[in-house]
């Protein structure tokens, strides 16, 4: 299944997180496998958008660490970019920018190259044919969106972290996701997604963790 | 799978983001020009206020001219200043930088040189013409640009440590000058007195040789400053 690539891991232990006075979780411990799926469920104001800051390195957890292939983040910073691409809330696109431009300026940063007809490709396969060279300003939610979901497909990270991914997207956009999201994990990468959605995401390969009421 | 993601970013192609950063935020730039002409603007009205003010006696505005336009051109760069990162930080483009592999002082330096082209490089052009008013001389117009050609790239750098600091804060605005102003008076200091040396003929060189190394130190140091403080913004 992963023919040949290294597989990593990412492991999480005695992870704590506190925003202003307010503990959101404690003593967090779990694993995620190439090839696996992990869902982040909770309630609203449960942590999940700040355990998924933690898990991309934005964030100082108060007490615990997370390791990928059995080192602290911290210490591989650069090196442990290389191997993610985090999602949150905002898009992270330039609206002053048209989507080709956005999504390779991203590569670059990426470290990676991606030319001009790769990128039309990319934006055409995520939907936004036609729609490649406007400002990204004049897109609407789920356009934007769909731009920086675009990044999934260009990139070659092996870990993704997705904040709430399926928020704005219509129904075959999130067909479409759900099928990215797939062929990744069968690739041998591994996700890390919260969402109040219901969907029906993956089957075998998919496990959950809760947040909240300090059941975990 | 395309992408090569083996080499160091400091190798042979760090300079890659670096242009492709300077060639993005120029492009936003020339996309919405009013930015641009906000503080050029802003610089031409404070210098052109004094003589109005103090009235036209000629040795009096060639003795207050160095002064008056290095002050403007100090408070018209700290007024783009703001905008270098709270676009980026908005719309969550900033802390998508801090997760590339790239290190983050690389792209910082790219982002206050494109900010440099953008708010200081029309202050240095304009000057002259600013200089002509207070009938400065042309050695003293010459020693003018040179002083700000290597001054305001400065001003630049360390005002973007300040605008990191202040990243998302209410009054961000006013912290922003009461935290980078002090930090300013070297480069105000030897600027305005490269000038005044030429002009009363006792040579600016060693003043401008001073302007120079500050430029040198804080490329060096301001970039890794202003990462660590982005890294605390976005935590």
């Amino acid at each position: 299944m992963t023919d040949g690539k290294p597989r990593h891991t990412l492991q999480i232990d005695g992870l704590s997180c506190v925003r202003g006075d307010r503990v959101l979780f404690t003593d967090l411990n779990f694993g995620v496998d190439a090839g696996e799926l992990l869902r982040i469920e909770g309630r609203n104001g449960s942590g999940k958008t700040t355990l998924l800051r933690a898990l991309a390195g934005l964030l100082l957890p108060e007490t615990g660490e997370i390791r990928w292939d059995g080192k602290n983040i911290r210490s591989l910073r650069e090196e442990y970019s290389r191997h993610l691409l985090y999602l949150g809330h905002l898009n992270g696109i330039k609206g002053d920018l048209s989507a080709v431009e956005n999504l390779r300026i991203a590569a670059v940063l990426d470290g990676f190259h991606l030319t001009e007809g790769r990128a039309w490709a990319i934006l055409g396969e995520i939907g936004l044919r036609g729609h490649e060279d406007l400002p990204s300003k004049h897109l609407s939610q789920g356009q934007k969106r769909r731009v920086a979901l675009a990044r999934l497909l260009a990139n070659a990270a092996r870990v993704w972290i997705l904040d709430e991914p399926f928020t704005a997207l219509d129904v075959a956009a999130v067909e479409l996701l759900q099928e990215v999201i797939r062929r990744h994990i069968a690739d041998g990468g591994m996700a890390i997604v919260t969402t109040h959605q219901e969907v029906a995401m993956l089957g075998a390969h998919t496990r959950a963790v809760t947040l909240g009421r300090g059941y975990v | 799978m395309g992408p090569t993601h083996a080499r160091s970013p400091w190798g042979a192609d760090m300079f890659e983001p670096l242009y492709w950063i300077i060639r993005r935020d120029l492009t936003i730039a020339m996309r919405r020009r009013s930015d641009i002409f906000i503080t050029l603007i802003f610089f031409v009205i404070v210098v052109s206020l004094f003589p109005l003010g103090i009235g036209p006696e000629r040795d009096t505005l060639r003795l207050i001219a160095p002064g008056i336009v290095w002050v403007g051109a100090l408070l018209a760069s700290m007024l783009a200043l703001e905008q270098i990162f709270s676009a980026d930080h908005r719309d969550g483009s900033l802390e998508q930088m801090l997760l590339t592999p790239q290190p983050v002082a690389l792209l910082v330096t790219g982002k206050v040189i494109a900010h440099w082209l953008v708010s200081g490089v029309p202050l240095v052009l304009v000057a002259p013409v600013l200089g002509l008013q207070y009938d400065l001389s042309w050695e003293g117009l010459r020693t003018l640009i040179v002083s700000l050609l290597l001054g305001t790239p400065t001003l630049s750098l360390i005002g973007a440590i300040g605008a990191a600091l202040t990243l998302g804060l209410r009054s961000g605005g006013v912290l922003l000058a009461l935290l980078v102003l002090p930090l300013y008076i070297p480069v105000l200091i030897f600027g305005a007195g490269a000038v005044e040396a030429t002009v009363s003929g006792l040579g600016g060189e060693s003043h401008l040789s001073m302007l120079a190394a500050i430029l040198v130190a804080s490329l060096v140091l301001a970039p890794l400053a202003t990462a660590a403080a982005l890294r605390v913004a976005e935590d």
